[in-house]
């Protein structure tokens, strides 16, 4: 009797695990047939409607919960209606997931899909699945972060040198081109880590002689241990300007740092957006920020690759955007639309 | 395999109790029976889940994590935990970085560095375990941290590339077993590098003295300890095969990802966890199969290779992921439940 009571529970785990899949179920069956009729498509196009040609683009990207990434993700939706192509968003939880994003882009390739999007957390690591779509004949386009390859034509992503420079450019006008000026980075060997610290730095010390700034400090973008660092650069500067964080968890340190030390006098620039940093601005401690365009990302990168399985050439490099923006114009609809909470 | 190894087990336990016997065959035919149901349910589903490129896929997927799986279930035996498995794994294919690509030494030395870095990983947290009495939870925990932070050290926080010696990627990516037209169908090492320690494993559980004593010390310690069996040395060497296992994890890793990732691998004890759990281990001790280990490991790749497939939303993959191994440990504690 008790074993028919555990094959019985057998039973509800693989009928627990369908039903699971039920509602979800019900979607991708719409997707389905059009999805087995896709290849086929390529044999019997004249026989077959429209809906036999519905072109399937996976997106992969380097995260999935993090808000930026929520972003990019309606920023593809979008394009994706645009273009009456059908997409699938995926990442893996944590950037250091490399071998997670590989199984991604396997079961990817293997939906032998019409072209992919990707953001490569390592894009070494990616080569023989590259390779594999370079032979299947299936675009890849790069964004974010792009990917590293010559077999990746093209990426969509925001120009994070001029963003960075756009940033010092403020900085400098807010303090009076005069003074020490700070900067948390969240790290030395990412793209956009590199390129927001060299394009922030070296604005500077080209544009404005008068300004002296302090050693870089790299946070991991994590939240407190950006607060570590930034409070040890006010304390060792107690006449610091400015200050500049360069992604999300770089500004919540700094804005930490600034509470607990409490100095108000300190111009602080941050970069994209979140709920901390938006309050912040709204409040006045944050003088202002700029933005990517992550929805902007998310379109061109489905817009490119859609280009791109339609045998049309596209730049190597398409910017995605960014702005400026403060407590005077974050309202506005061309700013509100990029922000993300 | 399956009949040879339910056979050892019972004799090993030393239970020979028939009730328990066909409870154990029962249980194995639960693991199995949800792997093949998981298999059929997603090749309705999906017209590109079995096709020979994807089994390939989760088979690929599913090595790093077995071979950890197969490591900790040694640990999980006696009624411990090993939580530094995932980092050491990491700190042990860095090392092994470092001897081939940082120093030039050659492949075969760094494989063997990187394995017995793992070993002494291994060797470190027995130690704090049996001879220090330290519980398992807070030694490793704590070996855990060290081994991540080692990793970031001596990498320089940066990924250690072998672009210098292309044949390291071979171990696992590399193929010798090919067949079709150009090598079409080709089978990656890593499969049977998993397969060999499948193998390697069973033996050790099922035919040594450290399998017996495994066993022992997890369903009664003190009663071990009392019949004159060294416990703190076994258990010591225990925790050393786990992590040696969590080596052989970190170069097949390295040799998949052609480089070391220094900040990979914390949490990836977890998942080798679910994997033991859901092959039918009880985390109490004293019990355990290699056979329902590799179908736990298989049915988790599988689950999370067949739902992408599917075009499941990810956030349902991973409600869905975690309702299997829920199910999985509460059908255990139910049989359990029913033999007393």
């Amino acid at each position: 009797m008790k074993k028919s009571l555990v094959l019985g529970l057998a039973l509800t785990l693989v009928m627990g695990l369908g039903v699971g899949c039920a509602p979800k179920a019900a979607a991708p069956a719409t997707e389905a047939p059009a999805a087995t009729e896709a290849p086929a498509a390529t044999d019997a196009a004249p026989a077959t409607d429209a809906t036999a040609e519905k072109i399937y683009i996976p997106i992969i990207s380097k995260g999935f919960q993090h808000q930026f990434w929520q972003a990019v993700k309606l920023g593809a939706e979008r394009a994706a209606k645009d273009y009456n192509v059908e997409i699938s968003f995926e990442g893996p939880e944590s950037e250091t997931q490399v071998d997670k994003q590989l199984d991604m882009l396997q079961a990817a390739l293997a939906k032998k899909p019409q072209a992919i999007a990707l953001a490569a957390l390592d894009s070494k690591a990616c080569t023989p699945y590259l390779e594999k779509a370079e032979a299947a004949g299936i675009p890849v386009v790069g964004f974010d972060s792009g990917v590293d390859s010559p077999i990746v034509k093209t990426t969509a992503a925001t120009d994070n040198y001029a963003a960075a420079a756009l940033a010092a450019d403020k900085m400098a006008e807010l303090i009076g081109s005069k003074g020490k000026v700070g900067l948390i980075v969240h790290d030395q060997t990412s793209k956009t880590g590199v390129d927001r610290r060299d394009g922030f730095v070296k604005t500077l010390e080209e544009k404005y002689p008068d300004i002296q700034v302090i050693p870089v400090q790299y946070g991991e973008g994590d939240h407190a241990k950006s607060t570590e660092a930034a409070k040890a650069i006010i304390t060792a500067n107690p006449d610091i300007k400015g200050f500049f964080g360069a992604n999300e968890g770089s500004i919540a340190g700094i804005m930490n740092a600034v509470k607990e030390l409490n100095k108000k006098d300190i111009v602080i620039i941050g970069f994209d957006s979140g709920k901390l940093l938006l309050d912040a601005i709204k409040a006045g401690t944050v003088a202002g920020a700029i933005t990517q365009d992550p929805v902007g990302i998310g379109y061109k990168a489905v817009e490119a690759a859609y280009k791109a399985y339609k045998g049309e050439t596209n730049p190597e490099f398409i910017d995605t955007g960014f702005k400026w923006y403060d407590k005077t114009n974050m309202d506005t609809p061309e700013i509100k639309e990029v922000l993300y909470e | 395999m399956a009949n040879t190894i339910s056979k050892n087990d019972s004799k090993v336990v030393g239970v020979p109790k028939k009730s328990l016997f066909s409870a154990e065959n029962l249980q194995k035919f639960l693991a199995f029976g949800a792997l093949m149901i998981l298999l059929l349910f997603f090749t309705l589903a999906s017209p590109f889940f079995l096709t020979f490129d994807n089994i390939v896929s989760i088979t690929l997927s599913t090595c790093v994590n077995g071979i950890l799986a197969l490591g900790i279930i040694f640990v999980i035996i006696t009624g411990g935990i090993d939580l530094s498995i995932g980092t050491v794994m990491t700190f042990s294919s860095v090392m092994a970085g470092v001897t081939i690509t940082n120093m030039g030494m050659p492949i075969w030395l760094g494989i063997i560095v990187g394995i017995l870095t793992g070993t002494f990983c291994g060797f470190l947290s027995g130690t704090l375990v049996s001879r220090l009495k330290l519980q398992p939870f807070i030694a490793t925990l704590g070996v855990m941290m060290i081994t991540k932070g080692f990793s970031l050290v001596l990498s320089g926080t940066k990924p250690i590339y072998f672009s210098d010696t292309p044949s390291f990627r071979q171990i696992t990516a590399g193929s010798i077993i090919k067949f079709g037209a150009e090598g079409k169908y080709s089978i990656p090492n890593g499969i049977f590098i998993f397969l060999l320690m499948a193998v390697i494993a069973a033996i050790i559980l099922n035919k040594t003295k450290l399998g017996r004593y495994n066993f022992a010390i997890g369903s009664n310690e003190e009663a071990t300890k009392l019949s004159g069996v060294n416990v703190v040395k076994w258990k010591t060497a225990i925790y050393a095969l786990c992590g040696a296992f969590a080596g052989v994890a970190g170069i097949v890793m390295a040799a998949r990802l052609d480089s070391a990732q220094p900040a990979l691998g914390q949490g990836y004890e977890l998942d080798a966890i679910a994997s033991v759990v859901i092959g039918g281990t009880s985390m109490v001790g004293g019990e355990g199969t290699i056979l329902g280990t590799v179908i736990g490991a298989f049915i988790i790749s599988t689950l999370t290779n067949g739902l992408k497939v599917m075009g499941v939303a990810q956030e349902w993959q991973i409600v869905i992921t975690g309702l299997v191994l829920v199910l999985a440990v509460l059908l255990d504690t139910l049989r359990k439940r029913g033999n007393k």
